[in-house]
């Protein structure tokens, strides 16, 4: 049976991994390479990479950079941040990306999602959705949140699918960084809503966190910094606790 | 010593793979040069991507031709990983009918679920539990998972190809051996220890 994933997320800002609280309020939280050292030795499920700043900054992803991490990164990876056009992704994919993800680039122009989707397959292409609620409403945000859209987020998740979105990075800039829990009426919105699969992000604090996500809002991975960065708790123990609880981890 | 001619057509993970062959013990190239091709004792045809633009990449550059003779002829050890995997397949359903490099009498068709819970691509870990016993198969527990990222996946007419199947949308082929060839519809070079000995266990042929 396909395991839920347990994703760790780096986020790269001006040199180094940061964390914020709601997209805000970064603090730096030390070295990229010492942080990809001790996930690749606890063999984490996947990691995710972004670089938050590269998009704002009108920079393309840092490829020399990138290349060199992902040479010690024997765990499936996923890069975002600062990807444009096709030719970024084939950079990406080539030194080592195993999918990348896209936010603003997806939504400034959804005939990329279709594009990479027809080159590279749908499998490798993530489209990320940022989403602030808004007087009890769901509203989509693009650069970093930045930049608030008009767009309805069903409507925008239900597009990126048929566009050829291999799968969702799903982030309540609300909940970032709180640790008070997943936004599971958010996540479980979209999952019941699209057929591929949904990167719960945003918010996690706690490994019950997890669980409610994969249980009530069935998310097929959970993405967390804050927990990982800030307390304690380590995926490997996240996994046993969910597996005691009956939910399929590797384990 | 063992070289690896990493097939580079434009469409792969190479440096991942590359990377991986050198932990286990290899020297490889990642090359689309006949010669180094020519001169591997190993190839890997590693994949990300569509099958029509891969093919159509191979035939284009004449590839097709040399790993045919390199592989079917010459017999040298061949490992394709996932789509490389696929196009050994005599044709695929992706995108549009095309025909595959035909060494494996089946085709390629798209992932079905049998309920709302098995989302296509399938992303992530899931067992591989092995039917045949095979070389390339030793120091690995049947049942260990492995790192999937797909959406298709190859029907093998000939069961004595299949040397292990996974379960999702029913069970699809994800371990293939045929004499000299190989493949797996999984990324070994990204499935950490479990991956690494399939590939050592490559190496060893």
């Amino acid at each position: 049976m396909l395991k839920v994933r347990m994703i760790p997320t780096l986020l790269y800002k001006d040199m180094g991994l940061v964390k914020g609280v709601a997209f805000d309020s970064w603090r730096p939280i030390g070295s990229l390479m010492q942080a990809i050292k001790v996930y690749n030795m606890r063999e984490v499920d996947e990691l995710l990479y972004l670089d938050i700043s590269a998009t704002n900054m009108k920079k393309s992803p840092d490829f020399q950079l990138i290349d060199d991490f992902a040479d010690e990164c024997f765990m499936p990876l996923t890069i975002g941040g600062g990807i444009r056009n096709i030719k970024d992704i084939e950079h990406l994919l080539k030194v080592g990306a195993d999918k990348v993800s896209i936010n603003t680039a997806a939504f400034l122009s959804t005939s990329l999602i279709t594009e990479a989707s027809n080159k590279f397959g749908a499998q490798c292409i993530v489209v990320s959705i940022d989403v602030k609620r808004i007087d009890s409403k769901y509203k989509v945000f693009i650069h970093s949140g930045k930049v608030a859209t008009d767009m309805d987020l069903l409507e925008y998740a239900k597009m990126v699918e048929k566009f050829g979105a291999g799968e969702i990075l799903l982030t309540s800039i609300d909940r970032d960084g709180t640790m008070i829990g997943y936004d599971n009426e958010l996540i479980k919105y979209i999952t019941s809503n699209v057929s591929i699969p949904v990167i719960a992000s945003g918010g996690a604090g706690k490994y019950d966190h997890m669980l409610q996500a994969i249980k009530i809002a069935h998310a097929s991975a959970v993405a967390a910094a804050s927990i990982f960065h800030f307390t304690e708790q380590t995926p490997l123990e996240a996994k046993k606790y969910l597996k005691k609880r009956g939910i399929k981890v590797r384990y | 010593m063992k070289t690896v001619a990493i097939i580079d057509y434009g469409m792969g993970n190479l440096d991942s793979v590359k990377r991986a062959v050198e932990e286990c013990g290899g020297f490889p190239i990642v090359t689309n040069k006949k010669s180094d091709i020519q001169n591997a004792t190993h190839i890997i045809l590693p994949g990300v991507g569509a099958f029509p633009l891969a093919m159509e990449a191979l035939r284009k550059s004449k590839l097709d031709q040399l790993l045919s003779i390199q592989v079917i002829q010459k017999k040298i050890p061949f490992l394709g990983l996932c789509l490389g995997m696929q196009l050994l397949a005599k044709k695929s359903f992706e995108i549009k009918e095309t025909e595959g490099l035909g060494w494996i009498d089946g085709e390629v068709i798209k992932l079905i679920p049998n309920n709302k819970y098995e989302r296509i691509p399938h992303i992530g870990w899931n067992e591989v539990e092995f039917i045949k016993k095979s070389p390339i198969l030793d120091n690995v527990q049947s049942g260990k998972d492995f790192y999937f990222v797909h959406s298709y996946h190859l029907i093998c007419r000939n069961k004595k190809d299949i040397l292990a199947l996974t379960p999702y949308c029913g069970k699809f082929v994800s371990v293939i051996g045929k004499g000299n060839i190989f493949a797996a519809q999984f990324h070994p070079e990204k499935s950490q220890k479990v991956g690494f000995q399939f590939l050592k266990n490559f190496l060893q042929l």
